[in-house]
């Protein structure tokens, strides 16, 4: 492994990118990710690839539609508001089966809403906010360690998927420094290599060995033809619902109390999980690590003779609770604990409130 | 084991530096460590205030504190806000330099720490933070006496290097 | 037996989905000729956009892409980065470009993007149906604007290619009519200027092209073009707007 440094959260992450094979950044300033297109404008020229600032984020994610279909490995990331403006590239990248990578370093809302940290774009990316029937892989990192793990990987798994793959963090993780070690760049796709390895990107027909050209769209008028194309692309994304989903379950064995979070939440939570400890309260958590797919399996694990209940806790109005509930699917109530709008709460405010969840269930 | 700390005062009295150098320094130890600065428009110039929790073995559960085992305070806002934060048997450190008011608790140990005189005494005020840091790593023990030499070496490297002797009297310059 | 005509290398045997007497259809056919006799059909990748030209892929056959509504210069801008040595154009309409597509086509010119638009005006928006867009004519009747457009309702035409033109990034804009055979003669050769520009990375070009709407105008093939004839070039003179030094 390679020696640690200690960097911040926007940094590593653009870093990892770049490691992990992308050669591309479209982006606008929007707090707090904007260390991202600054890091990316000093170093994407000089490790062989391009920077380039958009008109806003509509043109961003509009340049990342051509770059990748063109072949170019492309990472892009925005905050709350911003990523709302690329949902409509979203569905197009989706349909025409086009791979990138999309960091949301999130924020509170709606609307402008504020600029701390907040999980309330759970909705935003694991339910979409382009048009029609699509999906993309999120995954929801709880240290920077992890999202530069994740965030290198992403390029060649979107890359083999043919779609886009999400990362959501927060203000937090993207402002906070800690320790990290960084992998080994990775080998990059130059444009001479496109045809060789993505027959179905633009290069002109010249450049192809079968000579034939590309189409790359998501239009089809007759609903035969688009119902068959929705078909097979929701194909893939049901074998990626078992290949991609991950999640982390903490001492779920006769815990009284089972909390699930995600990203800087479950953080909170483990601390929380201490707190109650010490009250001799046992505690766990399922710490879903890919929001879609998000891990219903995970509540199968539940030592559901000792849970009296399960938590959903979050930076947001009970947004993942929904999935929590289908996870739980009746066998326990589920409970709420929140902060919204840029609010963290304590661990010991989080330990607080489930104790008298717990008390109101005995 | 965890020591949290936390750094407050306004932008420019180097927050961020005392907060960033402990976390270098846990680095160098191997320890996990996270460091959380405020961020927000009111950045330069106004308030300014960071997190560090450094663990002795397993990874830092949590970058965000309600108590801290040590609080320093810049100035009298930060004195006013932030020294309800101090756990009971913690420690607050008071920049008397500018501070004038007295804290109120009487069950945590104030350490007033004359930064600006004695960073005057060094050969340069802009050391003040170096000397309040000094105060804090000395009598914490978060890192040990060799990593913060260590660390001050590689930040105060290059165009700094000049200020290196004088931070480094800045250092030791508080009697604790 | 000697051909007297056959199908435009780089056009498919497709039929159009254009409405008989529009001239769409003129303006796909020139391009695909110009990047033909350059013998860079292979070596370009085109831009479609949200309009009656959604389909273009269909006819135009060479590398295509096809882009949501006004983002084809933000589309082609990425294309561009991650292939520097292709010819790269967008094909756009005026509801497209001037209207919900201002943002992208102003700083694509802005940055001096290297690639090529050509742009349709037929002063309406033509697959939904007839209603006014930016370059509407005053009085011009749609079906947003029934009695006509007035000036207190939605201000004058945008003329986009003198706008377009003040941006130091734009190196070569040509507004071209197709109501006429010398007419169309000179749009091809402002095609060709324009690719040669972007070629010799001299900026970004744009070919205007004053095209009829004979199904939303409500007047027969013919009649639509003597109507762009007397409504239209009066108000969208033709010509070069602006043109790079040093072109070869």
């Amino acid at each position: 492994m390679a020696e640690k440094v200690l960097m911040k959260g926007n940094e590593a992450f653009a870093e990892a990118a770049i490691r992990g094979g992308a050669r591309f950044y479209f982006g606008y300033p929007i707090t707090p990710q904007s260390e991202i297109p600054e890091y990316m404008a000093r170093e994407l020229k000089k490790r062989g690839g391009a920077f380039l600032q958009a008109e806003s984020e509509l043109g961003a994610i509009n340049m990342t539609y051509g770059c990748a279909s063109a072949g170019g490995n492309v990472f892009i990331s925005s905050s709350s508001p911003g990523i709302a403006l690329m949902q409509e590239g979203m569905s197009f990248l989706c349909s025409a089966e086009v791979p990138c990578t999309i960091l949301n370093v999130s924020r509170g809302g709606p609307g402008v809403g504020g600029i701390q940290p907040g999980q309330a774009d759970y909705f935003q990316m694991t339910r979409g906010g382009g048009n029609g029937d699509y999906r993309i892989p999120t995954y929801a990192p709880a240290n920077i360690q992890e999202a530069v793990d994740i965030i290198y990987d992403a390029p060649f798994l979107a890359d083999e998927i043919r779609n886009p793959v999400a990362i959501l963090a927060d203000g937090m993780m993207g402002q906070m420094m800690e320790p990290v070690a960084l992998p080994e760049p990775k080998k990059q796709i130059m444009p001479e290599d496109v045809a060789a390895y993505k027959p179905w990107a633009l290069t002109g027909y010249n450049a192809k060995p079968d000579g034939k050209r590309v189409v790359v769209k998501s239009l089809r008028l007759q609903p035969e033809m688009l119902e068959q194309h929705v078909e097979m692309l929701f194909e893939k994304y049901h074998r990626l619902e078992k290949e991609l989903v991950r999640h982390e379950s903490v001492d779920l064995e006769g815990a009284e109390i089972v909390f699930v979070a995600f990203g800087t939440m479950s953080r909170l939570c483990t601390e929380a999980m201490e707190i109650l400890a010490e009250k001799g309260v046992k505690a766990g958590l399922i710490r879903p690590i890919t929001i879609w797919p998000f891990p219903y399996g995970a509540f199968d694990e539940i030592d559901y003779g000792a849970t009296k209940a399960v938590i959903s806790t979050e930076l947001s109005m009970g947004q993942m609770m929904e999935d929590v509930k289908i996870g739980v699917s009746g066998r326990l109530p589920v409970e709420l604990i929140h902060r919204t709008g840029g609010m963290i709460p304590t661990s010991i405010e989080v330990a607080e409130k489930a104790m008298k969840i717990l008390e109101a269930r005995k | 084991m965890t020591t949290k700390l936390f750094f407050a005062g306004s932008g420019g009295q180097g927050i961020l530096t005392m907060g960033q150098m402990v976390a270098y320094g846990a680095m160098a130890e191997e320890k996990p460590v996270t460091f959380l600065p405020s961020y927000g428009p009111e950045m330069r110039g106004g308030t300014s205030n960071c997190t560090v929790v450094v663990s002795d073995d397993k990874p830092v559960s949590c970058p965000v504190i309600y108590e801290a085992d040590a609080v320093v305070v810049m100035n009298l806002p930060s004195l006013l806000k932030f020294e309800s934060m101090v756990k009971p048997g913690g420690k607050l450190f008071v920049n008397s330099s500018i501070i004038d008011q007295k804290p109120t608790r009487d069950d945590i140990e104030v350490i007033s720490v004359p930064t600006i005189e004695l960073a005057e005494k060094c050969g340069t005020t802009r050391a003040a933070n170096i000397v309040m840091w000094g105060a804090l790593v000395r009598s914490t023990g978060v890192i040990s006496y060799d990593s913060a030499q260590h660390v001050m070496e590689k930040v105060f490297s290059g165009s700094k290097a000049r200020f290196l002797p004088m931070d480094k009297l800045a250092f030791d310059a508080f009697e604790i | 037996m000697t051909p007297v005509f056959t199908y435009t290398k780089g056009m498919t045997e497709n039929a159009t989905s254009y409405c008989p007497g529009c001239t769409h259809g003129i303006a796909n056919r020139i391009i695909m000729e110009v990047l033909d006799e350059m013998g860079m059909l292979g070596n370009t990748i085109g831009v479609g956009s949200i309009g009656c030209s959604v389909t273009i892929h269909q006819f135009m056959d060479i590398d295509m892409l096809e882009s949501a509504h006004g983002r084809a210069p933000a589309v082609a801008s990425g294309i561009r980065r991650a292939q520097p040595d292709k010819i790269v154009f967008t094909y756009q309409g005026d509801g497209d470009l001037s209207s919900i597509g201002t943002g992208e086509i102003v700083h694509a010119a802005h940055r001096g993007e290297k690639f090529t638009t050509f742009f349709i005006n037929n002063a309406i928006y033509g697959m939904t149906g007839g209603q006014m867009a930016p370059t509407t004519l005053i009085g011009q009747k749609t079906t947003t604007s029934p009695e006509g457009r007035t000036v207190e309702q939605a201000g004058k035409p945008l003329r986009i290619s003198e706008m377009l033109a003040s941006i130091d990034g734009a190196a070569y804009i040509e507004r071209c009519a197709l109501d006429s055979p010398a007419h169309v003669r000179a749009a091809k050769r402002a095609v060709r200027k324009a690719f040669e520009v972007q070629l010799q990375g001299l900026g970004f070009g744009l070919v205007e092209f004053l095209s009829t709407c004979p199904s939303n105008w409500g007047l027969a093939p013919k009649d639509a073009l003597v109507w762009l004839r007397e409504n239209m070039i009066p108000y969208y003179p033709l010509g070069v707007i602006k043109e790079p030094e040093g072109l070869k």
